[in-house]
Formats: structure tokens, C-alpha cells, sequence
């Protein structure tokens, strides 16, 4: 689990949203570089960014919960992923809400509006649908960002169990939740990746003046 | 002008505070006015229409088959039908036309080319109604002429040439209502690996729906109650049209037919019709504005 901190405007988002090629879709937009995943390059032309973004999702700022029922939200996934019969959904949709920590609050109100769920169980619910198109790399973009406190602590508590299973990486500009949840950390700066190590060892004994100035509270 | 400003009334003493009662009466009166001139007219139709109403019966006027101002039977059951059918026809072509038009636009078009197609379709809007109703006459009535048993004159030419003549409305509303929802929906999707298409359909389309129908229904009331390009090309017989490319008299052709000689109780019938009319158009108008004030449904 990789943490991306930094002051605001400084690309952890820009940087995150390339990852699953999200960035494509901003008008005007470029890209440069290489990221690969398993080896193979992103920008391959035989890589479908479709196909990529079922691989690495994404969880963003604000939950954005569709207009539907809980389990119509679970469900769209695997559906537009092509699985029919009903047995077969059911059994995605309670997985992914028993792995997002969801299942016993919602079980039963399957069918109601997801928008009537309180902030904290909107963002597990949008964690749950990302979990039942099996990514293997979850992108989160300052997912606590709207939440309170105690929503914030069942979120982290979450994220720390889905890290054993997934690949993750964290934009946060809450540094105490980067170095609680994460293994590594990048510290970027106005676009320019400054410093990525291990996050006891950046947090500890950053070889970086500008990085320590940060996470000691001199700026940003 | 500068006296309605609050600001320079307050910084200026008694005259500008004076002048800023004098512009709020005016203002006032205006408003009133048109108001007012709504009221006014809707009492008038239905005071002109009422003594025919009440002689021949609500239900026999509505549900009349025949009408024939010369013997004094007033039915005009085959006008509802006739306005019912053609803009029944115009939302076929206009929705039709309209809807992918606007997912085209809100979603898939580039930039550039999207600007140029809403000024086009923007363009369409300011042309006037009898163009439309000359063109379709001169080019739409002969081209259905041949390919059909009738005269050309029909309620679907009727329906083409309003369908064309809603499209401007169809078209901007639906986008809109595509265009409105939130970017986080659009992005939640493809960030699941969405295509743009199953995005569209399965998360835009259903939260944009009361727009939509809103949009659509208002189309609708354009259509009932346009009138010169109709006259001019559905032949307007007063008589139940048996297939699509028969001869059709609408509700609103009615009226601009024969209020040019009509005298007497002919006359109240012609503002009954208008009464008619204006409940139909009423009743959409409610109708969209209810739609699209509903909430998101879940």
C-alpha cells in the first residue's frame, strides 16, 4: 500500500487518475511516460483502458453513489461485466458488502435508495461496487476527505483490511492516516516527485529537506 | 434606470429614494399587466365560448363526430383526434431524431462539432412556422403524394414537419437534462470500466429520466399548439382520418380556418375549441413542469 502525500495542487491526484488512465477523458489532456502493471505497459495499444480501469479502480473524493437501489449500485459492475442470472449476483453483491464492511447495516434495505445511506456507509458502499468487479489495484482519492471522524475511523480500519488483498494507493493530505495506513509513501511537490521510500523511513529520517520541512508541519 | 439600483438610492437622499418608488410601482404595474393580459384573455375565450357549451352539452362538443356549422352541429371529436395523431407523429420524428441528437451531443460529439450542431439545430428554432409550412408544402406533400394512395396531404407530413419544428426543443432540453447530471455518476461508472455506451444507458439516461419526460412533454404541447405550418399541409378535413396519410383537421386549424366568416353561435363554437385547446396545452405545460420537478428517484 502505497500513500501519495503532498500540499494541494502538487499532482497526487493528476498522478493517481493516470493510473487507470482516467485522465484521458479531461479534454486536452496529455500524457507522458511509461506505468506499468504486471509488466505490461498501460498505454500499450492492445491495452484496452476499459479493460484497465475494471482492473484498477477508484474511489474518489466525494461517494458518488448512483441514483439507484443498494444492490442496483453492487450489482452494475458485474453487469455491465457481462454476468446474468440472478443467483450469481446475489452472491457478488453480498460479498463485496460483507468486504466492505457494509453487510450487516444494509442486508436489509437492499432495495432501497443508496443515497439515503449516511456519508461513511455511501463510501463503503462505493468501495463494496468497486470490490465486486475483482480489481486487483484500488485507487483512492482522499476517500476520508468528507467524512467524519468516526466514519473516517471505520473507513481507515477498512482500507487497512483490503490492503492485505489489494494493491493500493492512497492520495491522503491527512499525513497521520498516510503513515498509519500505508507501507510506502511519495512526497510530491508542485508536480515533481521529491521523495518515495518506505514510511516508517521517510516519516522517521527523510533524506529530503523539503519532504521533512513538510511532514513536520513547515509548509504546505 | 439607475434609480432601481439600491445602491445609488441609498448614497443620494430623498429624490433617488423617491424615484426608486415611482420605478417599483411601474415595474409593478407592469408585471400586473402581464398577468393580468393572461387572465384576461383565458375569462374571454371561456365567456365566448360557455353559451354553446352549455346548449349543446360539454360531452357532446368533446365527443361529436360530426361538425357542420351550417346545420349547427358542433362536434369536434375528429379535431382532438387530428391534433392527438399529429403531434402524436411529431414526437415519433422529433424524439426520434432528437433523443440520439442529444446523447450524441451531451456525450460522445467533440467539441467543435457539438457547438456547430447545436447552432444548427439552435437556427432551426428561429425559422417561422409558415417556412416550414411553405417548403413541406412545395417539396414533403408531392414526395408523400407518390409514394402513397392519397393526396400527399396528410397527418403524417403533419407529423414530419412538426417533428422538425419540436426538434430544437427536444434537442436542447434533453441535453441539458443529460448534461446536468453529476460528473461523479459519469466517473463512477467508467471508473468501474464502463464503456462510454453502457455509462449513457445505464446511469445517464435513467438519472437524467425526469428531464427527459419533461422534455418531451413539453415538445408536445409545442406541437399541439402550432398552427400555419399544420394548416398548410394536412388538408384539414373535419372527418375521422382512417390511415396515416389521410387528410387530417386539428384542433387549432379549426380556429384559423373559419374564424374569418364565423358569426353567431359558429363563433362560440370556435372559442370553445379554444378553450379546448388551452386545456390540452395547460395540462402538458403542468404535466412537464411536474415531471421535472420530481426528485431523482432511487
Amino acid at each position: 500500500m502505497t500513500a501519495l502525500i503532498g500540499p494541494s495542487g502538487c499532482g497526487k491526484s493528476t498522478l493517481l487518475r493516470s493510473l487507470n488512465r482516467m485522465n484521458e477523458l479531461i479534454e486536452g489532456a496529455s500524457t507522458r511516460g511509461t506505468i506499468r502493471l504486471d509488466g505490461r505497459d498501460i498505454h500499450d495499444p492492445d491495452m484496452d483502458p476499459v479493460q484497465l480501469r475494471k482492473t484498477v479502480g477508484m474511489v474518489f473524493q466525494r461517494p458518488n453513489p448512483f441514483p439507484m437501489s443498494v444492490y442496483g449500485n453492487v450489482a452494475f459492475g458485474p453487469r455491465i461485466h457481462g454476468v446474468r442470472g440472478r443467483s450469481a449476483l446475489e452472491e457478488t453483491v453480498e460479498r463485496s458488502l460483507r468486504a466492505a464492511g457494509l453487510w450487516d447495516e444494509v442486508r436489509n434495505r437492499l432495495h432501497r435508495s443508496a443515497l439515503d445511506l449516511s456519508g461513511g456507509q455511501q463510501q463503503r458502499l462505493v468501495i463494496a461496487r468497486l470490490l465486486a468487479v475483482e480489481p486487483e489495484v484500488l485507487l483512492m482519492d482522499e476517500p476520508a476527505s468528507s467524512l467524519d471522524p468516526i466514519s473516517t475511523a471505520r473507513l481507515e480500519e477498512l482500507i487497512g483490511e483490503l490492503r492485505r488483498a489489494y494493491t493500493v494507493v492512497i492520495v491522503t493530505h491527512n499525513l497521520q492516516q498516510a503513515a498509519r495506513v500505508s507501507d510506502f509513501t511519495a512526497f510530491l511537490l508542485q508536480g515533481e516527485l521529491i521523495e518515495f521510500d518506505r514510511t516508517s523511513t521517510l516519516f522517521t529520517n527523510a533524506s529530503d529537506r523539503r519532504t521533512e520541512d513538510y511532514i513536520t508541519g513547515r509548509f504546505g | 434606470m439607475a434609480a432601481v439600483e439600491p445602491r445609488a438610492s441609498q448614497s443620494s437622499g430623498r429624490g433617488a429614494r423617491h424615484a426608486e418608488v415611482v420605478a417599483k410601482i411601474l415595474l409593478a404595474a407592469s408585471a400586473t399587466l402581464a398577468a393580468g393580459g393572461i387572465l384576461v384573455i383565458t375569462l374571454f375565450v371561456a365567456a365566448s365560448g360557455w353559451p354553446l357549451l352549455q346548449q349543446t352539452g360539454w360531452w357532446a362538443f368533446v365527443s361529436g363526430r360530426v361538425w357542420s356549422p351550417g346545420t349547427g352541429v358542433f362536434g369536434i371529436l375528429p379535431m382532438i383526434a387530428g391534433s392527438v395523431l399529429v403531434t402524436l407523429g411529431a414526437l415519433v420524428f422529433g424524439c426520434g431524431l432528437g433523443l440520439p441528437a442529444a446523447i450524441y451531443l451531451a456525450e460522445f460529439a467533440p467539441r467543435r462539432l457539438a457547438g456547430a450542431v447545436r447552432q444548427g439545430v439552435q437556427l432551426l428554432a428561429g425559422i417561422p412556422s409558415v417556412v416550414y409550412g411553405f417548403y413541406a408544402l412545395t417539396v414533403l406533400v408531392p414526395l408523400i403524394r407518390r409514394v402513397s394512395s392519397g393526396s400527399g396531404y396528410s397527418v403524417l407530413t403533419g407529423g414530419i414537419v412538426l417533428g422538425v419544428m419540436i426538434l430544437p426543443t427536444v434537442v436542447s432540453l434533453s441535453e441539458d437534462a443529460i448534461a446536468g447530471v453529476p460528473a461523479e455518476h459519469r466517473l463512477g461508472a467508467l471508473a468501474l470500466g464502463a464503456t462510454r455506451w453502457q455509462t449513457m444507458v445505464r446511469v445517464l439516461l435513467p438519472a437524467a429520466r425526469s428531464g427527459l419526460v419533461a422534455a418531451i412533454i413539453l415538445a408536445a404541447g409545442r406541437a399541439v399548439g402550432e398552427t400555419m405550418a399544420v394548416i398548410m399541409v394536412t388538408g384539414n378535413v373535419a372527418r375521422f382520418p382512417s390511415s396515416l396519410f389521410d387528410p387530417v383537421r386539428t384542433l387549432t386549424g379549426n380556429i384559423a380556418l373559419e374564424m374569418a366568416y364565423a358569426a353567431g353561435e359558429h363563433q362560440e363554437a370556435l372559442f370553445a375549441t379554444g378553450l379546448v385547446l388551452f386545456l390540452f396545452t395547460m395540462s402538458l405545460n403542468l404535466l412537464a413542469r411536474a415531471a421535472g420537478r420530481r426528485k431523482r428517484p432511487g
